[in-house]
């Protein structure tokens, strides 16, 4: 999921006073930001009481269940937008995908309450760790299921850099080098390369990222292999 | 043309110093260092960017290093620039005339004065080292045919001392595999453990110029076991240099009495005197090695 930190609530508030905004509308996310303990119902309700206190007319609140998801969203909107007619800005608590989504679908100013932080593993309820940077060019295969790009903090795919010291990184100096962790278990699997790992691709990962599963399917001739598939094209 | 290849191709021993850029465009203390280092080095390092701190950049200060008659290593780091900007400054090192290459990984921009920076590691030490050894075939990183091919004498670093072994002996193997010729290694602690390993990485295929540190201090070790990536100073030797009358003149007996024990094993010396290049020949002349 993608883990979100809250901003400072005068960055938030410097937002509102850039536009000279009096009456918000919040919205949260019922995914993420929720799990995280960001952008959830409490928080939400949290920042409105705040928001009020601070003289602000909080004209009212919702939670998306999917805030990325734009159908959704947008339906969202909908059934509060008489109550969005009458707002300046609209502050939403979820990653920088969900805050896009609301800017794509209203005329108002939209602001982030949230900080993307990463792409995190669920560790234990409340503790998130990166694993995975999307970089669309996967290594896993050859490092034994652990991510250089993401848990070395240098990114290296080749390693140990010099910083590593007893094992440990120089960066994080309480955490195991991500390198040495790799070859022990390429080690214990019989399967320690000797080979240098070659330098990633970044072409294929072209900003903004785009997949159409439709296109990709006319272009392989498959059809949509069951009705629910079909509906969320 | 190198002429520490030839040195090193020819069994002699050899010595480099190593030279920070100024941090701005006043050069006159970097080229007095350099100077410095003429009577008895055969080459100088020149940092790039060192400790993720803002220097001139090293192909400018290697290039003006030849020119004040000192052959010049130029190092490369991966941090501050990507695949394109690591080639392009590697061709340009080449018409510089500088033909010493040590690529480096780089200290990661949070412990310098620029944290804010984004890290680029587009490439990592090793895969640097086989651009410049694929750059001397005449050959760009991706298979293109370049119009004149360099002739860079690679290096990379090397940390003998540094645990897991195994796991530094195969990085140190998979380096030379990209086409590292010689290693130029992090400052020797426990001198008897050092020259074994360093007889292990000779016995890989590669030459190693062993690095030698002037301690000084108490205060100097202090500063480099909590601000210096991939160096930590041992108690045992920590505590010799702290108990001794005089810090200073115990640190250089220690230099000797390593320069002179490396003397017998490395295929060179890299002396690292912390800016104290004066005391960096008195070592180098005590040991007899100068």
């Amino acid at each position: 999921m993608i883990i979100t930190q809250p901003k400072d609530f005068d960055v938030v508030r410097s937002f509102l006073e850039g536009v000279d905004a009096q009456h918000v509308f919040l919205i949260g996310c019922g995914q993420c930001a929720t799990a995280a303990g960001t952008g959830g119902e409490p928080e939400v309700a949290a920042a409105a009481q705040r928001l009020s206190v601070a003289g602000y007319d909080v004209v009212g609140t919702a939670i998306s269940e999917v805030t990325c998801h734009s159908g959704g969203t947008k339906l969202l909107l909908r059934k509060h937008k008489d109550e969005l007619a009458r707002v300046d800005a609209v502050i939403v608590f979820s990653c920088g995908a969900g805050v896009q989504t609301v800017a794509d679908a209203l005329a108002c100013p939209v602001f982030p309450a949230l900080n993307s932080s990463f792409l995190g593993n669920v560790i234990r309820h409340g503790e998130f760790e990166e694993r995975c940077q999307t970089c669309g060019d996967c290594v896993l295969g050859q490092t034994a299921g652990i991510c250089p790009v993401t848990q070395c903090p240098k990114g290296l795919l080749n390693g140990p850099c010099g910083g590593m010291w007893d094992g440990m990184c120089e960066v994080i100096p309480d955490r195991r080098c991500t390198h040495v962790r790799i070859i022990e278990k390429l080690e214990e699997q019989h399967r320690l390369r000797t080979s240098v790992l070659a330098p990633k691709n970044y072409g294929v990962k072209i900003k903004p990222g785009h997949i159409s599963v439709r296109k990709v399917r006319a272009q392989h001739h498959v059809a949509p292999t069951s009705e629910g598939e079909a509906h969320h094209e | 043309m190198s002429s520490l290849r030839d040195k090193l191709n020819a069994g002699h021993f050899v010595i480099t110093g190593e030279v920070a850029p100024p941090r701005g465009a006043d050069c006159t203390k970097m080229l007095a260092d350099v100077k410095a280092y003429a009577p008895v080095a055969d080459a100088v390092n020149i940092t790039d960017n060192q400790g993720a701190t803002l220097h001139l950049s090293s192909l400018a200060a290697s290039r003006m290093a030849q020119e004040v008659g000192v052959e010049a290593i130029f190092q490369q780091t991966c941090r501050d620039r990507n695949r394109l900007a690591l080639q392009s400054d590697l061709l340009a090192a080449a018409t510089y005339g500088l033909h010493n290459f040590l690529a480096v990984t780089g200290d990661n921009p949070h412990f310098g004065d620029h944290p804010q920076a984004k890290a680029v590691f587009d490439l990592d030490s090793t895969q640097l080292i086989e651009v410049a050894s694929s750059l001397n075939h005449g050959i760009d990183m991706n298979g293109g045919k370049l119009n004149g091919a360099t002739d860079f004498f690679i290096g990379a670093a090397a940390f003998p001392e540094a645990e897991p072994w195994e796991i530094q002996k195969r990085r140190i193997a998979q380096k030379i595999e990209a086409g590292a010729v010689f290693f130029q290694t992090q400052a020797c602690m426990d001198v008897e453990l050092f020259a074994r390993r360093v007889e292990e990485i000779q016995a890989l295929g590669a030459q190693v110029i062993a690095g030698v540190i002037l301690l000084k201090s108490e205060k100097v070790i202090s500063f480099i076991n909590n601000k210096l990536a991939g160096m930590m100073i041992p108690e045992h030797v920590s505590s010799r240099i702290a108990r001794a009358a005089d810090p200073f003149e115990e640190s250089v007996a220690l230099a000797v009495e390593q320069s002179r024990i490396l003397g017998e094993v490395a295929d060179g010396i890299h002396m690292m005197p912390l800016g104290d290049i004066a005391t960096g020949v008195r070592i180098l002349h005590e040991a007899k090695i100068r």
